[in-house]
């Protein structure tokens, strides 16, 4: 068993451990909350990816998920009571809901073009945001509102960010790997297969719709579920969650990383986060910085230019390139020999 | 007469606005090769893809053993045991030779994988290479690829669009020698351009132009009506 872990995992498991002891050796609040926020991003654009980068389906309302989640979970905890099992539930409902919005999104528009997908995802998050905005007796309108989380036994209160942490990383990590191995299996290549020619699929013997709204669930869901950790890690919750801004941030960090990756989301959203909160913290040195946009727009066009395929996939493409170079080698050594 | 594999009766298929095919009628028999000939833009490409229910008939009707097929869904048309190899091919650049046969293979049963070992013994190429992307195979080998591909399920019919288009004629010699080996084993419906290698197959012809079918007949037929090939086929 232990032998048939390929090395890129134990590459990604080796990140993940050092990235578990990093709040004992630097348990600074501001740092914990970055990492938080990162981890939280990378599950959502690592959902976006799965959409855009495996089944070739564009959303730009993907943050109508991301505020289900949000929601639910914030919803019922300060509805109910802020304990674990009110949590659980807040994740059931969070589940549900996405999980029927997203079903419901792709039965009415994937048999259709990509772009009516795009359209009405666009046209729900819409939706969403104006019921946030107006339901203000339960969702706080645009000023939102705090909640309370479970008390930790035995944590202190100062350790809560830590054991938030860990939850967040963790929930990333077995996301990541379950999406790894969803992408790798037969139903990920079928997946691959329709986004690059559903017409040859179909004539494969596949019925492609009910894969495009699979895959539209599963993506929901994780979503929400980034949600879900997004308003637990800041006790906090308003209309923001469904602005299209969100979506967007999730199409940068995937283009960013590399479309098709999953690894490529995580990377993109570390460099989004990081981007954001250092050049914004350089606005003491220039007023320039307090318009990180701009700089992170020329970060933007320099990865686009040296790595086309993102950061991820073009080091994927050179070390593949590589290894088939170093096999022709070989082939050609071997005929030699002949 | 047995009842014919396949058969294409008065079928008409519109593309967008152009009346592509106009009642178009033939037959292919269980164990021929038919081949579809005529000049670019007669209509070859549209009437395999209107049998795979890729650009569906608006009237007449397709018939697969007897049954009507002229309304089922394309993958349905799939799972009857028709495989489809498209002019373009169809490969999933991103997927290995490996992805692309599996994804193609609708079980996994002893049956199946028998035809797979029969499919690289064929094509050892495609054994060589079976962990590369099928975007970085050379033309000849994609082709390969998609025949293989097709024919790795329990296909009755296939129908192969263009083999040799774009392929040097070494390769192309390669491809005739696989389709001959193909054919001792199911019904293939061939399009072709290529006289060289249509006349090396085909037991049947049926020569369409402008969306009409404007003669049907054997090989043996065609190969003596000098004027025929000239006429339809530019050959002569």
């Amino acid at each position: 068993m232990m032998k048939r872990l390929q090395t890129s995992t134990w590459v990604y498991l080796l990140i993940a451990f050092v990235l578990m002891l990093l709040p004992f050796v630097k348990d600074d609040r501001w740092f914990l909350f970055l990492m938080i926020q990162i981890f939280v991003f990378a599950i959502f654009a690592m959902s976006y990816d799965l959409l855009l980068g495996y089944t070739g389906i564009v959303s730009f309302g993907h943050a109508m998920f991301f505020g289900i989640g949000a929601y639910s979970v914030a919803v019922t905890m300060s509805r109910l009571d802020s304990t674990f099992s009110s949590f659980l539930l807040g994740v059931v409902v969070a589940v549900i809901i996405s999980g029927i919005v997203a079903f419901l999104a792709g039965v009415l528009t994937l048999k259709l073009k990509s772009h009516y997908y795009a359209m009405l995802t666009l046209a729900l998050a819409g939706m969403f945001l104006y019921i946030a905005e107006r339901w203000r007796s339960v969702t706080g309108g645009n000023d939102g509102f705090t909640f309370r989380i479970p008390e930790l036994p035995g944590v202190l209160q100062d350790h809560r960010n830590v054991v938030i942490y860990l939850f967040t990383l963790l929930s990333m990590v077995l996301l990541f790997f379950g999406m790894k191995r969803l992408t790798e299996s037969p139903l990920g290549r079928v997946l691959v297969g329709i986004r690059e020619n559903d017409q040859r699929v179909e004539s494969l013997g596949f019925r492609i719709m009910p894969y495009k709204v699979l895959i539209s669930v599963v993506s929901g869901v994780i979503a929400a579920l980034a949600g879900v950790l997004y308003a637990v890690s800041l006790r906090f919750v308003n209309t923001q969650v469904f602005d299209i801004e969100v979506t967007l941030d999730a199409l940068l960090m995937t283009i960013i990383g590399g479309v098709g990756t999953l690894v490529g989301p995580i990377l993109g959203s570390a460099i989004m986060n990081l981007s954001h909160h250092f050049l914004s913290d350089l606005a003491s040195v220039h007023w320039i910085f307090q318009r990180w946009v701009i700089l992170f727009g020329i970060i933007f066009i320099l990865v686009v230019i040296f790595f086309p395929n993102g950061i991820v996939g073009t080091i994927q493409k050179k070390m593949h390139e590589r290894k088939m170079k170093q096999r022709v080698k070989q082939v050609e050594k071997q005929s030699a020999k002949n | 007469m047995t009842q014919p594999l396949l058969r294409v009766e008065k079928a008409n298929t519109y593309i967008e606005q152009f009346h592509i095919l106009q009642n178009i009628n033939f037959e292919v028999q269980k164990g021929e090769l038919t081949l579809l000939l005529g000049r670019n833009g007669a209509g070859k490409t549209t009437t395999l893809r209107t049998i795979m229910g890729l650009n569906p008939a608006t009237s007449g009707h397709v018939f697969i053993k007897g049954e009507d097929i002229t309304s089922t869904p394309t993958y349905k048309i799939a799972k009857k045991g028709i495989g489809y190899v498209p002019e373009d091919q169809g490969i999933f650049y991103e997927l290995t030779v490996g992805e692309n046969m599996r994804v193609a293979m609708m079980h996994e049963d002893d049956a199946t994988k028998e035809r797979l070992e029969w499919s690289l013994e064929l094509f050892p190429d495609l054994k060589k290479f079976w962990k590369k992307p099928g975007g970085q195979l050379s033309g000849g080998q994609k082709q390969m690829l998609s025949i293989a591909r097709a024919f790795v399920n329990e296909t009755d019919l296939l129908l192969i669009d263009e083999p040799s288009k774009g392929l040097a004629p070494v390769v192309v010699e390669k491809v005739i020698e696989a389709v001959e080996k193909i054919k001792d084993h199911t019904t293939v419906v061939l399009v072709e351009q290529n006289f060289y290698m249509a006349n090396r197959l085909g037991d049947r012809f049926y020569i369409l132009d402008d969306g009409l079918s404007v003669h049907d007949g054997y090989m043996k037929e065609l190969n003596e009506n000098e004027e025929l090939k000239r006429k339809y086929l530019g050959i002569g």
